[in-house]
């Protein structure tokens, strides 16, 4: 238990590190390129006509307030923090007067659910026939499958997204392919709007599991071609136990481990992933909100959203490594 | 070399689709010097034509000839991808062979903000970056700020075989001879991570151009320069598949598709040879 008291400490400390690096990142962005903000805004503002000069002093200043760009360095960098840990990022410009952290909140759990099943759902279909795969190599129709998680594997989320969204939008009218349920229907736990969710999110559902399972498939099927060759699979064999146990119990179990590590590495690619998806469609989740909110130039809206995009990642990795002693339990003895 | 290119060609499959579609797309790439439009112009040809004799590809509703737009448009990003990939390969090398070779604290120090940058979500870091530098942001930019954000994976794997090279016993006949660190990881160690270093460029460059697709199509680069992704940009701009001018959106996502996944085969040909018992397996000795 101590042992175990330690890892998650050193965990801990990890995740501390990853969210003051990614959050000095998007200050370091944010204040120290040559760019103004500032007079960007006012440039695109006043370049659609003539504005007194007494209001663009005005703006700059109410601007220079929205952007904590008041006082020395060391101010504004304290003012950052401030605004982050209270997780107040202003009002929205493009939809004021909401507050940014209420647009994040209500997008977040379009997100989380999305991205969430998606994720589980590739981990463990993508893990399951991996390893069938490495364990009866001469299955022919594991083997296409193979040869497809090959081909569509590198092809980026939003290629695999768009190509979905032409078949089944355009081609062959089946699903809608935008927004996260019908518009008509009143939002909370009834039946028509929880089929209405369920029907919208297959399609960036199904775009982001087909990634997803080629990585899994393929990661899983060597580690278990690897495994099959050791000394103690073949013991098993000559000594006659079930196959099935061997694939589950001396297989596949030790072939888990590292994919768990991976699935905590990839967790900001996947996430990555479900944001130009989630855009593809039109999904009201975070990733819609964020590329929006560029379009719209409210500075308060993308540095809020990429602000707990790092935090929400990097929580997901710190939960992924806690629960990781549970499927190897060579990390309580070794750190 | 050619013998192992030969090798590869007669024993591995995956290498010769890999190498056959890089071949394509390379050659597409090498056509663009050739092309009759310049690339910036529009309203060269006239627009919305289906594919014809006079133009393969068909035209776009800009009145550019996909094909000839294509040529270039690869040739950017092909580009774009082996610049980030040779200019994070630097710090990936840097990081993984010193964090390998001097262990203890060094290494601690190194791999825990190694570990922090493989878990970032860089995707939106990009976009902030977008969002801050706008019309400042060029193409080369772009590269230089996606090299120093995606170089934490490979710098991994360089250190794990550093790690085990530091044990090996020429690693100590080069300090009782007096050579210095510097001379030692650039001159001992780094000819054998080099294998694997090629095979992560491979891998590198997908990233990179997949990043760059994405951010070119939501319109949050230069997209001035022509690119795959700047094209299926304009493509979406002028709603090429509800007009019906599928060719302008279906021939730079083939193109791209042909990319990824001969890149893709390639690095995993690559690595498969870089293992000696995949190798001598596929070439009929061993347990296969």
């Amino acid at each position: 238990m101590r042992s175990y008291l330690h890892y998650a400490l050193r965990r801990f400390a990890q995740f501390v590190l990853v969210v003051f690096i990614g959050i000095n990142l998007a200050y370091v962005i944010t204040h120290a390129t040559p760019i103004d903000p500032v007079e960007q805004s006012i440039a695109a503002v006043t370049s659609f006509g003539n504005t007194a000069p007494e209001a663009i002093a005005e703006m700059r200043r109410s601007l220079q307030e929205l952007y904590g760009l008041n006082g020395g360095w060391l101010e504004q960098y304290s003012t950052f923090w401030s605004r982050v840990l209270r997780a107040d990022f202003g009002p929205s410009l493009s939809a004021f007067p909401a507050p940014v952290s209420s647009l994040i909140a209500r997008a977040l759990p379009w997100t989380l659910g999305l991205l969430g099943f998606a994720t589980i759902v590739s981990w463990l279909l993508g893990n399951l026939l991996g390893g069938l795969a490495g364990y009866y190599q001469q299955n022919r129709s594991l083997k296409l499958l193979g040869v497809l998680a090959m081909a569509l594997h590198p092809v980026p989320y939003y290629i695999v997204a768009l190509a979905l969204m032409i078949v089944f939008g355009f081609i062959w009218p089946l699903l809608p392919i935008t927004g996260g349920s019908a518009m008509n229907l009143e939002q909370g736990w009834n039946l028509p709007f929880i089929i209405s969710v369920a029907k919208h999110s297959i399609l960036p559902a199904l775009s982001l599991i087909l990634i997803g399972v080629g990585s899994w498939f393929l990661g899983m099927r060597s580690l278990v071609s690897n495994i099959v060759t050791e000394d103690h699979v073949v013991y098993a064999e000559i000594a006659g136990v079930d196959p099935r146990r061997i694939l589950g119990s001396y297989v596949m179990r030790n072939a888990l481990a590292p994919q768990v590590t991976g699935l905590a590495m990839s967790l900001g690619g996947i996430f990555n992933g479900a944001v130009i998806t989630e855009k593809v469609f039109g999904y009201p989740g975070v990733g819609t909100l964020l590329v929006d909110a560029v379009y719209a130039g409210d500075y308060g809206l993308v540095l809020g959203v990429t602000t707990v995009s790092i935090l929400g990642v990097s929580l997901g990795v710190l939960l992924i490594d806690l629960l990781y002693p549970l499927i190897d339990p060579r990390v309580q003895v070794t750190t | 070399m050619i013998t192992i290119l030969r090798d590869l060609l007669r024993y591995n499959g995956e290498f010769r689709i890999g190498f056959a579609l890089i071949a394509v797309v390379a050659a597409m790439a090498a056509l663009s010097f050739a092309s009759p439009y310049p690339p910036n112009d529009v309203y060269v040809v006239a627009p919305d034509a289906p594919p014809s004799a006079a133009h393969w590809f068909g035209t776009t509703s800009r009145g550019q000839d996909v094909f000839w737009q294509l040529t270039i448009a690869i040739r950017n990003t092909l580009g774009f991808g082996l610049l980030v990939a040779l200019l994070s390969r630097i710090i990936s090398i840097l990081v993984g062979l010193t964090a390998g070779y001097l262990g203890g604290w060094a290494d601690r120090i190194l791999m825990a903000i190694n570990d922090t940058f493989i878990v970032l979500p860089l995707f939106p870091i990009l976009i902030l970056f977008y969002f801050v530098l706008r019309d400042s942001m060029s193409t080369v930019l772009l590269a230089c700020i996606m090299a120093s954000l995606g170089w934490a994976y490979d710098a991994r794997l360089i250190r794990s075989v550093a790690m085990s090279l530091k044990q090996r016993e020429f690693t100590d006949t080069a300090i009782f001879s007096g050579m210095k660190t510097r001379e030692i990881l650039l001159r001992e160690h780094l000819p054998y991570v080099m294998p694997i270093v090629f095979s992560t460029t491979l891998n590198n460059m997908n990233w990179s151009i997949g990043l760059e697709v994405t951010l070119a199509v939501l319109g949050f680069m230069d997209i001035n320069t022509p690119t795959i992704g700047g094209m299926i940009y304009w493509a979406n701009q002028h709603t090429a598949i509800v007009a019906g001018v599928w060719w302008w959106i279906a021939f730079p996502i083939l193109l791209v598709v042909m990319t990824f996944v001969g890149l893709y085969l390639l690095a995993v040909s690559m690595n498969a040879y870089i293992d000696p018992r995949s190798r001598l397996a596929r070439m009929g000795g061993g347990r296969s």
